[in-house]
């Protein structure tokens, strides 16, 4: 006994990484630190401008103040109302474009990898298209206003909420699903009694989370014409109006406040 | 006899429900009366398709002429640079904002500091900050580093913030038993268990300051958009189609490269 006890153990010592851990980390740093480095190096900022910032500064808030709240019911007050409808049109529309490909995407429901593949090539490129850039394009294709910005952040969503669906799709549990099938329910059924009630909370919580984003969004495609506040704002900005851009700035801050207790308040309600 | 035969009432497994019903109609009936404000009509639509024929055939092919290249790789350095700045940077002050606002680690009222920080970085897009940072410290670059940085601020410290709630205080307090200073049990107690999600979120934040650089030169903060935008302007609709390609394949490698640094960090 004794004897097995003394033999001699091969003493390892304990590391909280492995060499590839370490390996990886210190590729990190090294990488972290060249990029910052190089940036700081080569970015061209023009230093007489900085001499004069807190004048600048100081000069912007002045001329914001007073603003100008007679501009509110001429400019502001139609385009407040267009850019919550594009916000709200657009998450519809990316819900209802976005359901279908969740649906190819999740892999539970198409069993086709071939399909899987090309639904999240759709995701991924309505992702990483930014959405003044989908702005863009849509105002070249139907000219400025509001369709091209319902467009720009229906597209721009889709992305996001077809990733998550596609996620939820293929949590749901697989119980209902087979003792639905079982009983020789068709597709649809399957679909409409199976999992649908097992995805409805993300899907609403998934609109509610994108109309909130899309709120501040669409405040801005304005700048590219795309319809909404944005149009009166980048109007003031280049009229250097500032005392009505102070208005709009907060007439925005004001929606996107109003949103998130709206949204918090529907999500605490349903969810 | 007559109990066995007194069948109840074949129940409905799908009862309607009528409140719902009622709220999909006023939706349909809210999507009817918006488009209709917004002037959505179908002649309009169909006109704009054969435009987008037209438009798709003159982004097609893109221009890779040598002046265009050089001008374009010049904006999207310079894209790269601000949103590396602005994620480092952002990082930085992120951390301390972050720490104040957790209520399970800060006082009451620094906690109330930290949320008021924080919802105020996140109130506006980072394009609208861009456009008061250009006036306050002019065209160019540092204003969208600047714009960039207060997003980046919001997002990274509110999901610090919420890490740092979330997380185990059993070892935190067992830090703490052994008289460690506060740094020490910041360093030992906190970070080990939110790191991983600190390097997820400032990863993905990475990649979002990426693609706003991107677009911050349409109000003069410096970057591609402003190249974009004038291309843009001037029906120069070719090279827009390079840009937007080169933006895509920069924000494909970055998103490579942050889901690369989220496994090295796991």
């Amino acid at each position: 006994m004794s004897a097995t006890a003394s033999a001699p153990v091969a003493t390892r010592i304990w590391t909280r990484f492995t060499p590839a851990q370490r390996l990886g980390r210190f590729a990190f740093y090294l990488l972290a630190t060249a990029a910052i480095v190089w940036s700081l190096r080569k970015i061209e900022i023009i230093p007489e401008f900085l001499y004069d910032a807190p004048q600048q500064t100081w000069d912007l808030f002045q001329r914001m103040w007073p603003m100008d709240w007679a501009y509110y019911p001429k400019g502001v007050h139609d385009a407040l109302i267009e850019t919550f409808h594009i916000a709200t049109l657009g998450t519809l529309l990316s819900l209802l474009l976005g359901f279908p490909v969740a649906l190819l995407a999740a892999r539970n429901i198409t069993r086709s990898a071939t399909l899987n593949w090309l639904a999240q090539f759709i995701l991924v490129s309505s992702r990483s298209v930014n959405s003044l850039i989908w702005a863009l394009l849509f105002v070249a294709i139907f000219g400025p206003g509001a369709i091209a910005g319902v467009l720009a952040i229906g597209f721009r969503s889709i992305g996001f909420v077809g990733k998550l669906l596609a996620e939820a799709f293929e949590e749901a549990r697989a119980g209902p699903i087979e003792a639905l099938k079982a009983t020789g329910a068709p597709a649809s059924a399957v679909l409409a009694k199976g999992y649908w009630p097992q995805v409805e909370p993300s899907f609403w919580s998934v609109a509610l989370f994108r109309w909130d984003i899309n709120i501040r969004e669409s405040a801005i495609l304005g700048l590219v014409g795309a319809g909404g506040i944005g149009v009166a704002l980048d109007s003031a900005l280049n009229n250097l109006y500032w005392d009505q851009v102070g208005l709009i700035l907060l007439v925005i801050f004001a929606i996107v406040i109003a949103t998130e207790f709206v949204t918090s308040y529907i999500r605490g309600k349903i969810i | 006899m007559t109990a066995g035969t007194a069948t109840p009432a074949a129940r409905n497994a799908f009862v309607p429900n009528w409140p719902r019903r009622l709220a999909f109609i006023a939706l349909g009936v809210y999507v009817v009366y918006a488009m209709s404000t917004l002037q959505f009509t179908w002649d309009r639509f169909s006109r704009g398709l054969g435009q987008g024929a037209k438009f798709l055939d003159r982004l097609w092919p893109p221009n890779f002429a040598a002046d265009k290249l050089l001008l374009m790789s010049e904006g999207l350095l310079e894209s790269v640079q601000i949103a590396i700045l602005a994620t480092a940077f952002g990082i930085v002050l992120a951390i301390p904002i972050g720490l104040m606002a957790a209520r399970n680690l800060a006082p009451a009222w620094m906690s109330w500091l930290g949320r008021v920080l924080i919802a105020l970085c996140r109130s506006f897009h980072p394009m609208i900050v861009a456009i008061l940072f250009v006036k306050a410290v002019g065209f160019g670059a540092l204003a969208g580093i600047l714009a960039l940085i207060v997003s980046s601020i919001g997002f990274i410290a509110k999901l610090f913030a919420e890490a740092i709630e979330e997380m185990s205080m059993k070892q935190v307090e067992a830090v703490r038993a052994t008289g460690a200073s506060w740094l020490n049990v910041l360093i030992m107690g906190v970070v080990p268990q939110v790191l991983a999600r600190f390097v997820g979120f400032s990863a993905y934040q990475l990649d979002s300051n990426l693609r706003n650089s991107t677009m911050v030169g349409i109000v003069g903060g410096g970057g591609i958009g402003a190249t974009l935008f004038t291309a843009y302007q001037r029906f120069d609709y070719d090279f827009v189609m390079t840009i937007l390609l080169a933006i895509i394949a920069i924000i494909m490698v970055s998103e490579l490269f942050s889901g690369w640094l989220r496994k090295v960090f796991q």
